[in-house]
């Protein structure tokens, strides 16, 4: 028995959570890029912002992309509700209010995170420290994530947390497929430019999967191996089929317990069609940008449909 | 005005319940005892145990000071507390029942009318109506003050919603953590089953037609209540839903709460929203706290509210002082535990007697609250004496009096070592088809030299207290 406020507050709190991170991870890509392309800098920090989904935002209070102001805006702006301090604040507030569902080490976990993160991120940040900052956050969501795997039952509770978490992380890596699509379109280069290297390291960096690639493809970077990888891929944890296999996982199982199956389930089944393993062909020559979008919006319906069957508010 | 230390009456040698700890203390070595009081806080900001303060941003969550020397008290002492507790619990229960249905009290003269009928406290919603089980009163905490060895007084009942559990349960915890060699040496009762003792004590006094296990559930304000951490523990511990108004609807006749499955009904609901804020259709319009219709359920018997609404008449500042004559009416014996001493300036005897000792009395509003309007007798100049006589003389059922009670103290752990501080003792009460009282209690302390405050709000802070298993 899960009361319907209670498991949004859950699915809430991981997505704020998640998103933390993946704020941090974007940060760090962007930070990467910019040190080795100095030149162009600017640019990079710009598709950072736009892959966090933030440009309107951003642009509505600087007018240009440094380092310094993208970092500010990302990591520490609390008027910025998607900023990592915002969204500690907010996921540390959902979980205060579920506190009862969630395990001792879960919550401090949380809470820990949350008195770290304001003390880390009040004062302006030194460029020289942001290495070790977003270090620091990488870290402490881990903890987090640690303490829940580690000690939550798998129960409905579980469930809606871990729904929260994917419909987040799947949202994050086609927005970062999104806003660089156009590198990894054939017709640019089917060998690649340093420029392009730099480029499609950049997009694994950001999902930390710069490594893991090289174990699973050959050692050069391929736009369609790296398209493959970040969407069909079932094995890497940040791709959208991954994603998507873990939520169906979490939905089955309340199918299963709850007796009754909703209209999400229907979604789920067919935001999967789309994720077929050998589909990769498929989705560039319908256009890669547009399978992108298509999917964004699946997964908001998706998590709306969610919201609204299991009686969130 | 000297006052009883608990430890060491006197600055003499120290009493028998702490000799235990003492021997321990001794052997301690001081700079170590300050780590533990840092560790101390670390714990509680790890867990998160908070209040919240209103109108303070920043400081929006607070702790608690927690002191590390705990407040002891023997087997025999919290035995004469109990039976003096018990017996005035059952007394408060027996007064609301009667004041809400035939009021007999008043029938009899012991108790003049116009307390009730002219009082924001009494409920006319329920006049005829008896909760399931004939409870009124499903938690009490009852204030208590010491003044000796063997003077033990109640200076408030709280048969609202009494908070403060929470921190008696956690303060346990931390000691445990903090010493586990202390209580393998020293026998403690133990007080970790508050909240299966108080999940029990709500489900036997569900409503009739409940079939199977009742669903018990806590209703908080939200997040934003100064004592939200606490609704959330006890949920928490008792295993139950923690539900706010808007989770909440009426549903065939029965309280229903919103589960990821559909409605589900409630049987017992623990309630931390004031009355007032219960049921908009009841009582305040604008109310968005509460469940519009839920009176009209409890009125039908469907829902079990703990406490009751109106049990504030119980716990009224001018009922307090006919406490004694209650006790006696309903149980048929003298009171075990004393009021502290008040004289009621309605009646001609006592108001003379008020008006020749003013020097030594605390003379305070009927209504008042919060120190206005009070006048501190050995505190006060002879003009501001002559003038609140008059104003006595003018309006004497305005005013009650009591003495300037010099509250027991219980050392503290300063920079400077040990050092004697003010102290109350809250005990937490069930009441179901009996009466169960946890061994221990929330003490408070004025952390302040010489300062008798020991609210939270206003610097003061709590101890661990210590029942021993030693009879």
């Amino acid at each position: 028995m899960l009361l319907g406020r209670t498991a949004n507050d859950l699915y809430w709190m991981s997505r704020y959570i998640e998103r933390a991170e993946n704020m941090a991870r974007l940060v760090d890509a962007g930070l990467r890029l910019a040190l080795t392309r100095t030149e162009s800098a600017s640019d990079e920090w710009s598709s950072v912002v736009a892959s966090a989904g933030a440009k309107a935002a951003y642009e509505a209070r600087y007018s240009s992309y440094t380092a310094e102001a993208v970092g500010d805006f990302l990591l520490r702006d609390s008027t910025y509700p998607s900023s990592v301090i915002s969204c500690i604040e907010a996921g540390r507030s959902n979980a205060r209010m579920v506190r009862t569902a969630l395990t001792r080490e879960n919550w401090e976990s949380i809470n820990e995170t949350w008195m770290a993160f304001k003390t880390l991120l009040a004062p302006e940040i030194d460029q020289r420290e942001l290495p070790s900052i977003l270090d620091q956050i990488k870290r402490q969501t881990a903890l987090i994530r640690g303490a829940f795997h580690g000690t939550m039952l798998r129960n409905e509770i579980f469930d809606f947390a871990q729904l929260g978490i994917y419909v987040e992380r799947a949202d994050n890596t086609a927005r970062i497929l999104d806003v660089k699509y156009y590198v990894l379109l054939p017709s640019l280069s089917w060998v690649g430019s340093s420029l392009d290297n730099y480029q499609w390291e950049s997009i694994l960096r950001s999902v930390s999967a710069h490594r893991s690639y090289r174990w699973v493809y050959e050692a050069d970077y391929k736009p369609r191996n790296i398209a493959h990888f970040l969407i069909l891929n079932r094995r890497m944890p940040r791709s959208l089929a991954f994603c998507y296999r873990m939520i169906a996982e979490g939905l089955e199982l309340l199918a299963e317990d709850y007796g009754e199956r909703h209209t999400c389930h229907d979604t789920l089944d067919e935001i999967r069609r789309q994720l077929a393993p050998d589909s990769i062909d498929q989705i560039f020559e319908n256009g890669l940008h547009e399978f992108l979008s298509h999917f964004i919006r699946c997964n908001n319906r998706f998590g709306e449909e969610v919201a609204e069957d299991y009686r969130f508010f | 005005m000297a006052s009883f230390d608990e430890m060491r009456p006197g600055g003499a040698g120290t009493r028998q319940p702490y000799a235990g700890y003492d021997s321990w203390f001794q052997n301690q070595d001081p700079a170590r005892l300050k780590e533990k009081m840092l560790d101390a806080e670390s714990v509680f900001r790890k867990t998160g145990i908070t209040f919240a303060v209103y109108g303070e941003a920043e400081a929006a969550e607070r702790l608690i000071p927690f002191d590390i020397i705990p407040r002891i008290i023997s087997g025999s002492e919290w035995r004469r507390l109990t039976q003096g507790i018990e017996q005035r619990v059952q007394a408060l229960n027996a007064f609301l029942d009667d004041i809400y249905h035939r009021q007999e009290i008043i029938r009899s003269g012991r108790l003049p009318k116009h307390l009730i009928a002219g009082n924001e406290a009494f409920l006319p919603e329920m006049i005829g109506v008896r909760p399931p089980s004939g409870v009124y009163t499903h938690i009490i905490g009852v204030d208590i003050v010491r003044t000796g060895e063997n003077e033990f007084f109640v200076l408030e009942d709280n048969a609202r919603t009494p908070s403060g559990v929470s921190y008696m349960l956690e303060n346990r915890e931390t000691m445990m953590q903090l010493f586990p060699e202390l209580f393998q040496k020293i026998k403690v009762r133990p007080v970790e089953d508050y909240p299966q003792l108080l999940r029990q004590s709500l489900s036997m006094v569900a409503p009739e037609p409940a079939k199977g296990a009742p669903t018990v559930a806590v209703l908080t304000p939200g997040i934003y209540n100064s004592a939200y951490f606490e609704h959330a523990f006890l949920a928490d511990q008792m295993g139950v839903e923690l539900v706010e108004g808007h989770d909440l609807r009426v549903i065939d006749g029965h309280v229903a709460m919103r589960t990821t499955q559909g409605y589900k009904r409630i049987d017992v609901l623990y309630r931390r929203v004031d009355d007032s804020f219960l049921d908009p259709l009841t009582f305040r319009p604008d109310s968005t706290l509460g469940v519009p219709g839920i009176m009209d359920v409890y009125r039908a018997g469907n829902i079990t509210l703990a406490n009751a609404p109106g049990t504030g008449i119980a716990d009224d500042k001018a009922i307090y002082s006919y406490m004694p004559e209650i006790i006696e009416f309903y149980t048929g014996r003298k009171a075990i535990l004393g009021n502290i001493p008040t004289w009621r300036c309605s009646e001609p005897d006592s108001l003379k007697y008020v008006i020749e000792h003013l020097e030594e009395l605390v003379v305070k509003e009927v209504h008042g609250s919060g120190g206005y309007g009070m006048l501190v007798g050995p505190a006060a100049s002879k003009k501001e004496r002559d003038l609140f006589a008059s104003k006595l003389k003018a309006n004497p059922a305005n005013y009650i009096a009591q003495p300037t009670l010099a509250l027991s103290t219980c050392p503290i752990l300063t920079e400077a070592g040990l050092a004697p501080r003010h102290v109350d003792l809250r005990p937490f009460v069930l009441m179901s088809d009996r009466i169960t009282i946890v061994p221990g209690g929330l003490t408070r302390v004025a952390l302040k030299e010489g300062s008798l405050v020991v609210n939270s709000s206003q610097g003061g802070g709590t101890k661990d207290t210590w029942v021993l298993d030693d009879w």
